[in-house]
């Protein structure tokens, strides 16, 4: 086990290396002058050479960016240019916004997705089926800029029934902090519903002809437990091992959807910051959410190595 | 049980009275395989269809997508303006048709991108192995590490707005896919008979590559560049939709989304036709490689 952690851990570094390097040419690789490109073009030369410093821009492309790892390690995501505050600070405010989002999410989408994979590979090729899937196809293909549009237009300003837009904390005002996650919840879950659907319906009908299935139907076991306390423990496996993937589309899909419904989280943070131009800000931001994927993954690796022996065996002699 | 019956040799199966053996490769069967498929027809003619539109996209809009008509802003369906007119009086189906060729655009020169930047660099990197796969392969791996959109985001933000530059800053994203992809291919095919027969023959690495290994890699390749043409229309609408692709007044549903958020109560029109005109056509092509991949993986024959 311990191998195995060593090894997987060992593995990640190229990987932060990597993602770091990425970060870093964000904003230090572009052409032009990355101080005046934020300032823009009417500053005065005391300012952008007082930018310039600050940012150290007088010194070689690999010490700066050696500089930027060294105070990133630290904690120091630097300070954004619109406000002055530290980045992690911001970050850290805004944090627990997405993870109520996203986590309001994943519970839309797999209390919808996970029944319906089951039903639609249980009951492959009947119409329960075909419209599983096809709502499957709808919600990988329909884009949730509009999907959150539409919402809002049926929703808040034909019915009536729910609010429009906007935030506010659950121990605050919590009925009124619900009906304003119904509608973003829906729209950030739908895509994701739509992946592990499809997931967890090819990996169903995979198991579902597995010997064991057999022999356990052939005892004369119930169709519904056979489904669900001997089918599904193994065709689950699959949508757990794609966390990572439904972490990172989850947080890829809040910079729409937080801007939609005005939700300030950090996915309209970024867009906050890409269009104000506050690079230190973007730069944190990405580095945050790639930071969050490559850390579910190991989780997720590690977990299993602890639930599956053969990972962990498997990876010592190969 | 038909299913293995047909992978037996005849001798042992015995010949099927009153069918011709069937041929299983080739132009001719893929395509009975992919017209087998009902949805992957529609999907097919559906996108043949907006290609059409967005060539010929000048003779089928009614009025000029661009110029504005200060004297009908934001006018409902009527005869003449099918769809209503936008905040500057424009026809929203000529804005809609004109969106076809933004959007198909999009799709072709990003995916084009990263398979021209992915596909060679994957497959030398299978081919050749060694550190700098090693290397390449934590590269992938770090770039996958980042959401999507947010990569593309932040790309397409110092890269500039404009429809160019967000469709380089897609292109980017997707590479590493398609490095992944065609890595994997090679990395299959290269221990087959075939190649070390050509290899015995004395036939050099790039021809292997090329003209052996290439062909017979591709058809995840096209499978995926399918897929993902769907995922850049999506991305390209996003990031316009956000205001850093298409700029105006060029016609683009991503933006024309952005301006109908403001009049969603007085001219709701102005968001539902774009809006489907994304739905269908990434439907459309998402069908279209579906299909592809069910006639084109032999596993699922």
């Amino acid at each position: 086990m311990s191998w195995y952690l060593v090894r997987r851990l060992f593995l990640t570094l190229p990987v932060l290396f990597f993602v770091s390097v990425i970060v870093f040419s964000l904003i230090n690789l572009i052409p032009g002058d990355p101080a005046r490109i934020m300032l823009g073009e009417e500053v005065s030369k005391e300012a952008l050479s007082a930018l310039r410093k600050e940012m150290g821009l007088d010194r070689p492309l690999y010490v700066r960016y050696l500089l930027w790892l060294s105070h990133v390690a630290r904690g120091d995501f630097g300070r954004s240019v619109r406000d002055g505050r530290p980045v992690l600070d911001t970050l850290l405010l805004k944090l627990p916004v997405t993870i109520e989002l996203a986590v309001t999410s994943l519970l839309v989408a797999w209390v919808i997705a996970i029944p319906a994979g089951v039903v639609a590979a249980w009951k492959q090729r009947t119409a329960l089926d075909y419209a599983a899937t096809t709502l499957a196809l709808a919600g990988i293909s329909v884009p949730n800029f509009w999907l959150g549009i539409m919402m809002i237009y049926l929703f808040a300003v034909n019915l009536r029934l729910l609010p429009p837009s906007g935030y506010i904390e659950p121990w605050i005002d919590l009925t009124r902090s619900l009906k304003l996650m119904v509608m973003p919840s829906i729209v950030l879950g739908a895509a994701l519903a739509a992946l592990v659907m499809r997931l967890l319906r090819s990996s169903m009908l995979e198991v579902l002809g597995t010997d064991y299935i057999r022999t356990a139907r052939a005892k004369g076991l119930d169709d519904v437990v056979v489904l669900i306390r001997h089918a599904m423990k193994n065709a689950m496996i699959p949508v757990v091992t794609v966390m990572g993937l439904q972490l990172s589309g989850l947080l890829g899909g809040a910079v729409i959807t937080e801007t939609i419904f005005a939700v300030p989280g950090l996915g309209r943070l970024t867009v906050d910051s890409i269009l104000t131009r506050d690079y230190p800000m973007v730069q944190g931001v990405v580095l945050f959410a790639a930071l969050a994927v490559v850390a579910t993954n190991l989780i997720v690796d590690l977990t299993y190595a602890v639930l599956d022996p053969r990972i962990r065996l498997g990876a010592r002699t190969g | 049980m038909s299913r293995f019956a047909a992978d037996l040799p005849v001798d042992v199966v015995g010949p099927q009275r009153g069918t011709r053996e069937v041929r299983r490769y080739g132009l001719g069967y893929f395509l009975h395989r992919y017209a087998r498929n009902r949805l992957a027809l529609v999907g097919l003619w559906v996108v043949l269809g907006i290609a059409l539109v967005a060539i010929f996209a000048p003779w089928f809009a009614p009025t000029s997508p661009i110029k504005p008509d200060f004297g009908n802003l934001l006018q409902p369906s009527t005869a003449t303006h099918p769809m209503g007119t936008d905040d500057l009086g424009r026809d929203v189906l000529s804005r809609v048709i004109f969106g076809t060729r933004t959007a198909l655009l999009a799709g072709v020169i990003s995916v084009g991108i990263a398979v021209i930047a992915g596909l060679p660099a994957g497959l030398l990197s299978g081919y050749y192995g060694g550190r700098l796969d090693d290397l390449l392969m934590r590269l992938t791996d770090a770039m996958l590490s980042f959401p999507f959109l947010v990569l593309a985001l932040a790309l397409a933000a110092v890269l500039g707005a404009g429809l160019d530059k967000a469709l380089l800053a897609i292109g980017i994203v997707f590479t590493p896919r398609f490095i992944r992809l065609s890595r994997a291919q090679v990395l299959g095919e290269r221990e087959q008979n075939y190649v070390e027969a050509a290899r015995a023959m004395g036939v050099g690495d790039g021809r292997i590559i090329w003209r052996h290994i290439l062909p017979n890699s591709l058809s995840p390749i096209v499978v995926q560049a399918s897929l993902d043409m769907a995922g850049a229309i999506t991305a390209e609408a996003a990031l316009s939709f956000l205001g850093l692709g298409t700029q105006p007044p060029t016609p683009s549903w991503g933006s024309m989304l952005n301006i109908a958020q403001a009049y969603l109560s007085t001219a709701p029109w102005m968001a539902v036709w774009p809006g489907l005109a994304i739905f269908v056509t990434v439907l459309a092509l998402n069908l279209l490689g579906d299909g592809l991949r069910e006639a084109l993986d032999p596993r699922l024959r």
